[in-house]
């Protein structure tokens, strides 16, 4: 309970301490706008930024806090490459892209730099990996870092997990599996939910009632509950088969991520349908497909973007938490989420032999990493997209 | 005030319709399976006489409507059926002591409401005060250290957060236990204590999208023509935001939580597993993996019914807040 008293002991401190500093400024400058002017809230604001500034200090000298130190140097790490990667690209390129990186926030350079790198991996890591995803090495339990006296081998700079599979190379074919098949997930959802949510848009009456009821229903259990119930559905039916369960596994989330888009779809489809050159369309003598694919669906381009990357990251983040449950992503093939399960324990070593414990944590924010990315480069489109200045 | 009671009644209608509905399709998603239960109890080995024996005495012969209506007539007096786990083939021939679904269900259920319970309670004032601050001291410093936080925490996975907080809270300073061992009678500050860190988990998660809200919320009404006459008065922006713009953001931002306590429902399943609460959610998870049938059946109706409620709450509260939905055209 001493933990929660110093906490609060801090706060009183610091809130003492905002008020102090803000009067000795006014006596000191006699005054000046800058002090006499300041709110509570900004006084406060100071403090409270300087403690942490000081804290950050005082950890990172701190000999255990290893942990902290390397996240300090991987943000650190990570903003000087976001901020190179935008100085590059404003000064290389056609022109539209150099306008477009002159006015990108680091956030959205930082995501855009983090999909390439993934998309890389994901692409090429059949040649990137040193070792096979299911390959099972000589070697069980080697400690990351590569350090012999560590107990880490220079063969396997991240080591290798329980059975002996080497860890730098499954995240590397993880990046394949689990991105790879989240994105074919996402697409079939767009496909399905697009297609039918423009459908219902341009026949409306009983199709439009029949479908937007039937995704009512399935939009009112929550989606991992369902995905939950389906899979055990799905693996009495696969019986065994694990390339089938994932096959199946695609199916479902898809079906179940298709309502969302539908939504949109219809939504976006109804405003367009409306439109003079619609009719003109129909006056023309065009079929279904023609309206929907070449008539709808450019005008519908926009909206469905920023929403294809918004529903790439909850299928991925599902499909890596049914994976992370034991259900998702079969054993052969290394994903992230089963990784973090197997490797989780491991965490537990993390006073003694802090690089143990890094591998469930890389496995997790390798998930955390591309999610978060995405969401920055959406948040970048939107604010560019609705001229929000505030 | 006729209307409002319509308009309600009207909500919870369609509520209880969606409710029957969603039963319906998760019977019907159970019931598509091949082979039957009474296979599933009895395994591989089983006699074609024993299985025959099996299927008469839980009405597997009786057509689907009929084991629909048997079941949710089971179903709405609390009796859920037997789980197929606890069951053997001695407890369908003649022994009483069986072990029912509502049985196994009725403890963790409490359980994981006090995680809710415990979570909302730290989630909520937290999220509406840091959302104000936001919109306070929109786009300085704070607002944007903010902004890129609660991003991060909400497109991050719930375990990679519960890892996280395990390693800082759990392994490298053992402030708060890494499992949470919960039994039946328990000391309320013992069973406080190992609840916390899952609570504190799934507070990050619905505390970012929560003030994000708040702060939209907030933001939304700013630029309105009375806000302006307001600071044109003179008075301090705090002032400001919390007479004059809260009552008018209150709608969306109780929408916004009620909405955040059913997301809460789907982050409890991953938070349970991964600190080994015994709540409803890890129960779920390891009937799942067994093909519990009777099991994943009565907590999928559970979830779907909780989340149902929350969104009906949603709903009816932003028609109560909003004088333009209680008065319809």
């Amino acid at each position: 309970m001493s933990v929660w008293l110093w906490i609060v002991l801090a706060f009183v401190g610091m809130g003492v301490l905002a008020w102090v500093g803000r009067r000795v400024g006014q006596m000191a400058t006699s005054n000046a706008p800058r002090f006499r002017d300041m709110p509570y809230g900004v006084a406060f604001g100071y403090v409270f930024a300087a403690a942490c500034i000081l804290g950050g200090i005082w950890l990172w000298f701190l000999p255990g806090a290893v942990f902290f130190r390397w996240a300090v140097q991987g943000f650190v790490l990570f903003a000087i490459a976001a901020f190179v990667f935008r100085l590059v690209f404003r000064h290389v390129g056609t022109a539209a892209t150099k306008r477009l990186f002159r006015a990108m926030p680091l956030t959205a350079a930082f995501g855009i730099l983090v999909i390439i790198i993934y998309a890389v991996l994901a692409i090429f890591a059949g040649a990137i990996a040193p070792y096979g995803q299911s390959e099972i090495l000589g070697a069980a339990n080697v400690v990351p870092g590569g350090d012999p006296a560590m107990g880490g081998n220079p063969l396997y700079p991240l080591g290798t997990d329980q059975i002996g599979r080497d860890i730098l190379s499954r995240l590397i074919y993880g990046a394949q599996n689990t991105v790879g098949i989240a994105f074919v997930t996402t697409l079939i959802a767009f496909f399905l939910g697009g297609s039918l949510g423009f459908l219902a848009a341009t026949v409306g009456g009983w199709l439009d009632q029949l479908l937007s009821r039937a995704v009512d229903v399935l939009m009112a259990i929550p989606s991992l509950i369902f995905s939950l119930l389906l899979m055990t559905i799905a693996s009495v039916w696969a019986d065994g088969e694990k390339a089938l369960l994932t096959v199946y596994m695609i199916l479902i989330i898809a079906v179940i991520d298709s309502t969302r888009v539908f939504r949109l779809a219809r939504a976006v489809g109804t405003g367009i349908v409306v439109m003079d050159y619609i009719e003109a369309a129909r006056l023309r003598g065009e079929g279904m497909g023609w309206i929907v694919f070449r008539e709808i669906l450019p005008n519908a381009m926009a909206p469905l973007l920023a929403e294809f990357g918004l529903r790439f990251c909850f299928v991925f983040l599902t499909i890596a938490s049914l994976s992370f449950l034991g259900v998702g992503i079969q054993p052969p093939l290394a994903d992230w989420g089963t990784m973090v399960r197997d490797l989780g324990p491991f965490i537990n070593f993390a006073a003694f032999a802090p690089l143990v414990a890094t591998a469930p944590l890389m496995a997790a924010g390798a998930i955390a990493l591309l999610t978060v990315a995405v969401n920055f480069v959406v948040d970048w489109m939107l604010q560019k997209s609705s001229g929000l200045k505030e | 005030m006729s209307t409002v009671l319509r308009i309600i009644l009207q909500r919870l209608a369609l509520g209880l319709l969606t409710l029957v509905i969603v039963s319906i399709v998760i019977f019907a998603a159970v019931n598509s399976l091949p082979g039957d239960f009474a296979q599933a109890i009895l395994g591989q080995a089983a006699t074609p006489e024993a299985v025959a024996a099996i299927r008469t005495q839980i009405g597997l012969d009786d057509p689907p409507v009929t084991r629909y209506m048997l079941w949710l007539y089971g179903a709405v007096q609390g009796d859920l059926g037997i789980s197929f786990a606890q069951a053997n083939f001695t407890t369908f021939t003649g022994s009483s002591n069986n072990v029912t679904v509502a049985d196994q269900i009725a403890p963790r259920f409490a359980n994981t409401m006090f995680l809710a319970g415990v979570t909302a309670a730290i989630a909520v004032p937290l999220a509406v005060t840091l959302g104000i601050l936001a919109a306070l001291y929109r786009n300085s410093v704070f607002d944007r250290a903010a902004n890129i936080f609660t991003l991060s925490s909400i497109s991050s996975p719930e375990f990679f957060v519960a890892y996280v907080l395990i390693l800082f809270l759990a392994v490298l300073n053992p402030i708060l236990p890494s499992l949470s061992n919960i039994y039946a009678d328990m000391a309320m500050g013992a069973r406080l204590k190992a609840t916390l860190l899952p609570a504190l988990t799934l507070t990050l998660v619905v505390t970012a999208h929560m003030m994000r809200m708040t702060r939209a919320a907030i933001i939304n009404l700013l630029a309105s023509p009375y806000i302006e006459m307001a600071r044109l008065k003179g008075i301090s922006p705090l002032r400001v935001i919390l007479r004059h713009a809260l009552p008018n953001a209150l709608a969306p931002i109780i929408n916004v939580i009620a909405l955040n306590l059913a997301y809460l429902i789907t982050g409890v399943v991953v938070v349970e597993v991964v600190f080994v609460y015994p709540g409803i959610g890890q129960l779920f998870v390891d009937s799942v993996k067994i093909r519990d049938i009777p099991v994943v059946q009565a907590c999928c109706l559970i979830f779907a019914a909780a989340y149902i409620l929350l969104n009906l709450t949603a709903d009816i509260l932003s028609i109560l807040s909003n004088p333009r939905l209680r008065h319809p055209k």
